[in-house]
């Protein structure tokens, strides 16, 4: 049993070692000379804009169907002014961050993944090593920087298409005008409620591009290997997302909710 | 190389030139399988040298270690008089910008069009800027390898004879000392086989670089070598021009003469 414990154990270790170096690399070739802006804006594009159709569909219809479910129970207590605000409090906090991170982890992480897993298989990353390029610079720090930007970003916008999909859903039940709706969610949210949960967005963006770029440099060569590392991606980044998230939470109530 | 070695005809000559790459018992493993065994080459300026072997005898490995993309178990691989093993990652850049490998599927960027693909190292690695000097360099580079109409079209839009030569283009557009080449014809038909080689030799001709061409293809020794190393089994068994090879008494370098014909 110990035997075979301990080759699971070393690989894993290695693993961690592998995943300290590439973040080194990464974090020495951020402020390495060269930044590749054209590059950064483009994969902001490919992100941030390709994903927003994605992002914003999954809020809204999370908005609406949370109100839907909330809403007999909330009548039932006598509640039903409270609506808006149970909507604000608990998007702005959490649904919104963690879905729109969680969507972003299956369409991003996985295309990164997949993307530079098949340029590992077709040797187009040892191709451009070879020629003297630098593979990380271009490919990993403008990957990752860019999902740690467009994440928040997408964040921002999936919460307000949420509010907005929730006040939909109101106003096929109860009479609400669109300014004391959202009157109503802006006066019941504070500055802590919307701080820490943006700034865990940064994270978890960070988290996506991380977990996509590792996933993808260190693919085997097959191409089966690509499309094992585009599943790996997914999972571990949205593995990810749920412990940065509980560790957020957690940071969150000690300094604020004590 | 111990009893089937055939000397370099022109041993005598070519000693006097400068040796550019000097393999020294090098050996590498992968897993248990070792895929070199103690072997030794060195590789003189201005030569073609085929390596010739079957296919997972470990050939690319070889040229894999002079780019320092692999790291040997033992022995040394020295360029220009320097070791690849214990380079500076500033210093191995500065040997990659000398060095031109060119893989066996082209490697070219997918997600970029044949002249971004030139453009990439003239601009990341040459660090060149002045855009008027580039398109000049890429279109010559393009008009040497015969594809200047297919300069705006995508990897995806090339066929697998272009992609070669796109690939072959972009690695000289550096214009580097040395060429590596990992099994250039493999995959394509016989016509842009002999093509490629031929390809090859301008090149090697137009920009006076010295080459080591891995391959399996005869045709494409025949044509690209001015020395021929027979590799078998992790291990450099024979060496000659081609045809002192060819007529070789030794029964396991002949094998590889007559399955070719």
């Amino acid at each position: 049993m110990a035997e075979q414990a301990i080759p699971g154990y070393k690989r894993w270790l290695e693993g961690i070692g592998e995943q300290g170096v590439f973040f080194s690399q990464f974090f020495r070739n951020i402020f390495k000379g060269g930044f590749e802006w054209s590059e950064f804006v483009r994969q902001c594009y490919e992100i941030g804009y390709k994903s927003f159709m994605l992002v914003g569909l999954t809020s809204f219809i999370m908005g609406l169907v949370l109100i839907l479910q909330l809403r007999p129970s909330m009548v039932d207590m006598g509640a039903e002014s409270m609506l808006p605000k149970t909507l604000a409090v608990s998007f702005i906090r959490e649904m919104g961050p963690v879905i729109t991170a969680i969507i972003c982890a299956g369409k991003i992480a996985s295309s990164i993944g997949a993307e530079l897993g098949s340029m590992k298989v077709t040797e187009q990353i040892d191709a451009m090593e070879v020629s003297g390029a630098n593979p990380t610079q271009y490919l990993v720090v403008t990957r990752i920087l860019a999902v740690t930007l467009m994440v928040p970003i997408l964040t921002l916008m999936g919460d307000v298409i949420g509010l907005f999909g929730g006040f939909l859903a109101l106003n096929f039940t109860d009479e609400i005008s669109f300014k004391l709706y959202f009157n109503k969610c802006i006066a019941s949210l504070e500055f802590i409620d919307f701080l820490p949960a943006f700034v865990k967005t940064f994270f978890f963006g960070f988290a996506i591009g991380f977990v996509g770029c590792y996933k993808g440099f260190h693919s085997d060569k097959g191409t089966e290997s690509v499309g094992l590392a585009a599943n790996s991606a997914v999972v571990t980044a949205s593995l990810w997302i749920f412990v940065i998230d509980a560790i957020a939470v957690q940071i969150t109530s000690l300094l604020y909710y004590r | 190389m111990e009893e089937t070695a055939i000397k370099y005809k022109g041993e005598t000559q070519a000693s006097k030139q400068e040796v550019v790459v000097d393999i020294e018992h090098l050996s590498k493993s992968f897993g248990s399988k070792e895929v070199l065994k103690d072997i030794s080459l060195k590789i003189k300026r201005g030569e073609n040298v085929v390596v010739l072997g079957k296919s997972g005898e470990g050939k690319s490995v070889t040229i894999q270690c002079i780019v320092g993309l692999l790291t040997p178990d033992s022995g040394t691989v020295k360029v220009f008089g320097e070791e690849v093993a214990e380079m500076s990652n500033e210093e191995l850049k500065e040997l990659r910008t000398k060095v031109g490998f060119l893989f066996q599927s082209g490697a070219l960027y997918d997600s970029m069009t044949v002249r971004e693909n030139m453009e990439f190292p003239l601009t990341r690695v040459l660090k060149m800027k002045d855009q008027a000097e580039i398109d000049k360099r890429v279109e010559e580079v393009l008009d040497a390898v015969g594809l200047l109409e297919a300069i705006d079209k995508m990897p995806s839009d090339l066929s697998g004879g272009m992609r070669k030569r796109a690939g072959l283009a972009r690695t000289m557009i550096v214009r580097p000392e040395i060429m590596l080449y990992d099994e250039p014809t493999t995959g394509l038909d016989p016509i842009t086989s002999r093509e490629i080689s031929e390809l090859i030799l301008q090149v090697q001709k137009k920009y006076k670089t010295t080459s080591i061409i891995i391959t399996h293809d005869m045709d494409c020794a025949k044509i690209t070598a001015d020395r021929v190393v027979i590799m078998d089994d992790g291990e450099y068994i024979a060496e000659g021009s081609f045809d002192e090879l060819k007529n070789s008494k030794d029964k396991l370098v002949r094998s590889f003469f007559n399955e070719a014909a």
